[in-house]
């Protein structure tokens, strides 16, 4: 049977609420505005007395109506008579109403103006920044410390770090740089042929990989890689502790968690770079060899020709700088971590993000430095 | 500092997180020897002043005196030095879950003392036999109990053969029976190794089975209420929240 609610005003001026029918969850249940109204209406009710003989099944949905009666009734000083309710469900309103409401406990939603949400995310991005930069202060003077031989950390993480930044990265670094030089290759056959230049795609493939493509790629790819997994790494050693740990031991958590780990950044993404501006060359002769009509020895003379010293140490020393950033971003986020499940995700994120704004706008800066350099 | 001829001295401690005070005026003495326990009701900042204690947060005012020393006060090279005499049980045990038990033993003796690896084992070995963990040497953390994991953060905390003990909550998460285990061994370690205990707990039985000492914190007044031998306190402390904590009552003004 339905819950059905019904209100009815005695002689004495009580006003009686017959409650009938199943009053559960799922059923869907009455609303309480007619007693609400009577309460509100003059005269108002001297009582409010409840009449349940026809109530049959009945679960927290009654009750939260009752919180509800019960609370209005109260705020307008009507005394609510509970002898008609079943013993258990005056026993379960008598035990929410127990504990009062501490002050202050609940929260107001405070709506903020435009301005002011944008002056908060402004002033978050100057103190992320100014932690960064101390982040980066704790890193150089940790960088001493290994130098004089002082720093701890194993040997055994740092082999351990490396073969994770290398050797496990490089079927997705083939992939992306294979196909990387490929499509370059294709864009330089299509437009070079025009002018006869087809051969040139040799040297539109070699440089743009080993100058730029291939570093920043591999940098993006070891920053959603291998800097995320450092941010999560460090961020639930946080949350479990074990960070607290060393640090009660007297041991520096960046010379243990981090210097280690910025170090195999910065040995491997060079070499991971050298590797993807081989594999990107590959992708492009591939292509090259299928649509043009040269010869392998010619379009191999002709990368050769192309890519000079001074390209290819550009290209490693960028790879080191981005290495180092990504490294720093994944570690820097791990170590600020705040203590939950949500937290690490978080961290995590914020590593990958950071990490590939700051290829980026430092590709920016080389770049300039680069030209102005003439290299 | 002088006269004062406790382990461990708390002096005017308040601790804050930025603004918001969580306790303030702390004031207590460990002597040499003692099993003290910190104790209160849930969130009263317990845990908060064992971080002070061993040098994880610093304290807005005051300072915790270790043998007549200035901890927060000293220069940070002889604040490495101090903790490095001070053993800390961790609620989880926050074991390094990337080494294995006796890597994580071995760390802080590979780190400050000269021995070779074959002794670190030795010691290794020895740590963990007082742990009842013996042959567990080359377990990772995640292939063991709960309660495996805290007697093998006890074996740690202890490898560099502390002055001072620190648990936070060790019976929390543990059975009654290794709870009781865990409490006999706190006792026995201290009898036989004369090691200064410090306990964060709320677990009434493991207060008044190991504790000599204590200190009593609470949320709403923010301050300690009592300090002394629990039991004493239990018996005869004139302050009624004290009294029902430490009997399990509800205290009166919480009654009504």
């Amino acid at each position: 049977m339905n819950a059905a609610l019904t209100c009815t005003v005695s002689p004495e001026n009580t006003l009686a609420v017959t409650l009938a029918g199943d009053w559960v969850l799922d059923a869907g249940l009455p609303g309480i505005e007619p007693v609400l109204d009577r309460l509100r209406g003059t005269p108002q009710p001297a009582a409010v007395a409840f009449d349940t003989a026809d109530l049959g099944d009945w679960d927290t949905g009654l009750i939260t109506r009752l919180v509800s009666i019960r609370r209005s009734a109260e705020a307008i000083g009507v005394p609510l008579d509970e002898d008609g309710l079943p013993e258990g469900a005056r026993q379960l309103l008598g035990l929410a109403f127990a504990v009062r409401e501490r002050e202050g406990a609940r929260r107001k939603s405070r709506d903020t103006g435009f301005f002011e949400a944008v002056g908060e995310k402004t002033l978050r991005v100057v103190a992320q920044s100014r932690e960064l930069l101390e982040f980066v202060g704790e890193l150089l003077l940790s960088f001493g410390r290994l130098f004089r031989g002082k720093a701890t950390y194993l040997r055994s993480d740092l082999v351990q770090y490396i073969q994770e930044a290398g050797a496990e990265a490089l079927p997705i670094v083939s992939l992306i740089s294979f196909l990387i030089g490929m499509i370059f290759a294709f864009v330089g056959v299509m437009q070079l042929e025009n002018f006869g230049a087809g051969i040139y795609t040799a040297d539109l493939v070699a440089v743009a990989m080993v100058r730029e493509m291939a570093p920043i790629m591999t940098a993006i790819i070891m920053a959603g890689r291998t800097g995320a997994s450092y941010a999560a790494q460090i961020g639930t050693m946080k949350v479990n502790e074990e960070v607290d740990a060393l640090t009660t031991l007297g041991m520096d958590p960046v010379d243990f968690l981090v210097t280690p780990r910025v170090i195999a950044l910065i040995i491997m993404l060079p070499m991971l770079t050298l590797y993807g501006s081989l594999m990107g060359i590959l992708g492009g002769t591939f292509v090259g060899l299928s649509m043009l009509n040269v010869s392998l020895v010619q379009y191999a003379t002709q990368t050769v020709n192309a890519v000079g010293l001074d390209s290819l140490l550009g290209g490693l020393f960028k790879s080191v700088v981005y290495g180092s950033l990504v490294a720093i971003a994944g570690c820097q986020q791990g170590l600020a971590c705040g203590n939950s499940a949500m937290a690490v995700g978080q961290s995590t994120t914020r590593a990958v993000v950071m990490g590939i704004v700051l290829i980026v706008v430092s590709a920016s800066i080389l770049t300039v430095i680069y030209i102005n350099l003439g290299i | 500092m002088q006269g004062n001829h406790g382990h461990i001295t708390a002096e005017d401690i308040t601790v804050a997180y930025g603004d918001f005070v969580v306790q303030r005026d702390l004031n207590f003495t460990v002597n040499r020897g003692d099993i003290f326990i910190i104790m209160g009701g849930s969130g009263c900042g317990k845990s908060t002043l064992l971080k002070v204690m061993i040098g994880l947060k610093a304290p807005a005012r005051g300072d915790v005196y270790y043998a007549g020393v200035p901890f927060w006060g000293s220069g940070e090279d002889e604040r490495e030095a101090m903790k490095r005499s001070f053993g800390t049980l961790f609620q989880s045990g926050a074991l390094w879950s990337s080494m294995t038990l006796a890597e994580n033993i071995g760390l802080a003796l590979k780190q400050y003392t000269s021995l070779g690896d074959a002794e670190i084992r030795d010691v290794v070995g020895y740590k963990l036999m007082l742990v009842g963990l013996t042959g567990f040497e080359d377990y990772y953390p995640n292939e063991i109990s709960g309660g495996m994991k805290k007697r093998a953060g006890l074996a740690r905390a202890m490898a560099l053969d502390p002055d001072i003990l620190f648990f936070d909550e060790p019976s929390a998460g543990l059975d009654p029976i290794s709870a009781r285990l865990l409490d006999d061994l706190i006792l026995e370690l201290r009898d036989s190794l004369g090691t200064t205990v410090v306990v964060v707990t709320h677990e009434l039985a493991s207060i008044f089975a190991i504790g000599n000492n204590s200190v009593f914190l609470d949320a709403d007044a923010k301050t300690q209420l009592a300090t002394g031998d629990p039991r004493e306190l239990r018996d005869s402390h004139p302050n009624d929240i004290v009294r029902a904590f430490l009997r399990r009552d509800v205290p009166e003004a919480n009654a009504a």
